[in-house]
């Protein structure tokens, strides 16, 4: 099927309070994707995905799921749809085997034993399926709320804040499934304040802050286009501040003033890297090492988001 | 039509009902017991038979009732507050199931449980008294009748209701006084004036005497306005549901 998968349109939310949650939002999500949706607390993002997946009801706007309509064909897009929300939501004396396959039957499938044991493997629950939900640990929990939402083996698979909470082991492990998923064919939308987690698995990075989806993004392109390079020198003999004749450059002065940092734009054609090296080899300033390293997402989104504060 | 859906949501209620099987079942058990002891035995010997009928046998629809009510609301109620409550409701909210098979799931499931409860209570009150069935067809029309009627507001309450507390407001303060007045243990004919008129305006007193038509063939008040207030209840409900799956009331954002 051509086409993205997922089609939001003038997506708005506001609540009676006169809260506006979502302002319009438009976006669209390829097929077999990973989607990262980055923001801070309360910027939009649970809200946006509750509403493609019908908890919370929209103001105003469109979602269509393979090109159909989200609410005129529910069942359709619902039965593609998967959802873990982020809070650990689970029937504590369920076990876990049970309350999987009623979320199976619950989205109309027939019941597969061999499908929902492979599932349960594949989340190393298969030891656990006779374990009632209180029973088990966060992590666990959270394992088998990845599983309800797959039970019914959806197209598309929302992660909300997956690996809140989580140790990196099973953070890991996570990350590992997700992939398992893209690679059987499973688009994946995530919202994560694990800028880590972006980086390391999205094929393409959306920003919403206050409720506006103010970047949309290839990570590759993202880091390539906004990313600031450093190079970091380290100095034969500290010095006490930057040198009058070097303030045209972006240095700053660290480690007891063993290090030099000087930032540049690693896209522009004149990067200042040599003039800068001449000037100190004519200053007499001489240095040992030297590194140079990219910005991270988690910079670039925080340069992102402070940018756009209104006022700022 | 998910029926597949509808069927889990059905036997997820039910497994719940399997494991508080014995309370389930003993309470009403018991306090019916306790109200034949009570008011057909000790109290009941020193009254007259009413409309032809023994006293014990007659209070039987009446506390039938009186348990379907509690029964439903507090099944009903409690099978959609827990969901909403734990925050499991997400699953039911994104599930490719209609309005319509939510509420057939969540309140057959409901009406199972306090039918039972109600067929267990007439099956008791044979070790008590001798009751005969004159409608045997038209009792349990009717006691299903009620007993969604019942489910389907159990189910509002269990959606308008903030937490557990407020679940037993509506059982405790209006259902249960209002069957007590409602003729479960006493004629209306034996009320005197002006309770007596006052006693017509409680709703309940129509579902009792329209259940009682169906064991005893006789009734205080007529069949028919039985029938349609029970079904305007009924109605009322539906309406009141389809007006809070509309809107998502207490259920979406």
């Amino acid at each position: 099927m051509n086409g993205p998968i997922l089609s939001i349109r003038g997506l708005k939310k506001a609540y009676a309070s006169g809260t506006e949650a979502l302002k319009s939002i438009d976006l669209d999500i390829a097929r077999g994707e990973i989607f990262a949706l980055l923001g801070p607390n309360g910027a939009g993002k649970t809200t946006l995905i509750n509403i493609v997946c019908g908890t919370v009801t929209a103001t105003a706007g469109q979602v269509l799921v393979n090109g159909r309509d989200w609410q005129q064909d529910y069942r359709y897009a619902r039965e593609r749809i998967g959802l873990v929300p982020q809070e650990l939501h689970t029937d504590a004396f369920e076990p876990v085997l049970s309350t999987v396959r009623f979320s199976r039957e619950l989205f109309g499938k027939t019941p597969d034993r061999g499908y929902i044991e492979q599932l349960l493997r594949d989340l190393t629950l298969w030891d656990k399926r006779r374990t009632i939900m209180k029973e088990l640990s966060g992590g666990m929990k959270r394992r088998v709320m990845i599983a309800k939402a797959l039970a019914h083996e959806p197209e598309i698979l929302f992660l909300d804040e997956p690996t809140a909470g989580v140790d990196v082991e099973l953070r890991r492990d996570m990350w590992a499934l997700v992939r398992r998923l893209r690679e059987n064919g499973t688009t994946i939308i995530l919202t994560t304040h694990y800028i880590e987690e972006a980086e390391e698995m999205a094929d393409r990075v959306g920003v919403i802050r206050h409720g506006e989806l103010i970047l949309v993004e290839e990570k590759q392109a993202l880091m390539r286009k906004l990313g600031k390079k450093e190079l970091k020198l380290l100095l034969s003999e500290p010095l006490e501040a930057v040198p009058a004749q070097l303030r045209d450059y972006d240095l700053r002065l660290g480690g007891d003033g063993r290090e030099l940092t000087y930032a540049f734009d690693a896209n522009s054609e004149r990067t200042g890297i040599p003039s800068l090296l001449t000037a100190m080899r004519e200053m007499g300033i001489a240095f040992k090492d030297l590194d140079t390293r990219q910005s991270s997402l988690e910079e670039i989104f925080v340069e992102l988001v402070s940018e756009r504060e209104p006022g700022k | 039509m998910n029926w597949r859906g509808v069927w889990a949501l059905y036997k997820f209620e039910m497994h719940r009902f399997r494991r508080t099987l014995w309370t389930g079942l003993a309470v009403p058990v018991i306090t019916t017991s306790l109200y034949f002891i009570v008011f057909g035995s000790a109290i009941g010997s020193r009254i007259n038979e009413i409309d032809g009928v023994e006293y014990g046998a007659f209070i039987v629809p009446g506390l039938m009732m009186l348990s379907l009510f509690t029964e439903s609301i507090f099944n009903a109620s409690f099978g959609i507050h827990m969901p909403r409550f734990t925050g499991t409701i997400y699953e039911i909210l994104s599930a490719p199931l209609s309005a319509f098979e939510t509420v057939l799931g969540y309140v057959g499931a409901a009406t199972t449980k306090s039918m039972t409860v109600a067929l267990v209570i007439f099956a008791t009150a044979h070790l008590f008294v001798d009751v005969r069935l004159e409608h045997p067809v038209w009792m349990l029309a009717y006691l299903t009748l009620v007993a969604v009627t019942f489910c389907l507001f159990g189910f509002l309450v269990g959606i308008w209701a903030k937490g557990f507390e407020q679940l037993q407001v509506i059982p405790l303060l209006v259902v249960t006084p209002l069957t007590f007045l409602g003729g479960t243990f006493y004629s209306i004919d034996m009320l005197p004036e002006p309770w007596r008129t006052v006693t017509m305006f409680n709703p309940v007193v129509y579902l009792i005497n329209g259940f009682r038509w169906t064991f005893f063939g006789t009734a205080e008040v007529a069949v028919g306005v039985s029938l349609a207030a029970t079904l305007g209840f009924f109605l009322a409900c539906l309406v009141a549901i389809a007006w809070v799956f509309r809107t998502g009331y207490r259920l979406k954002q």
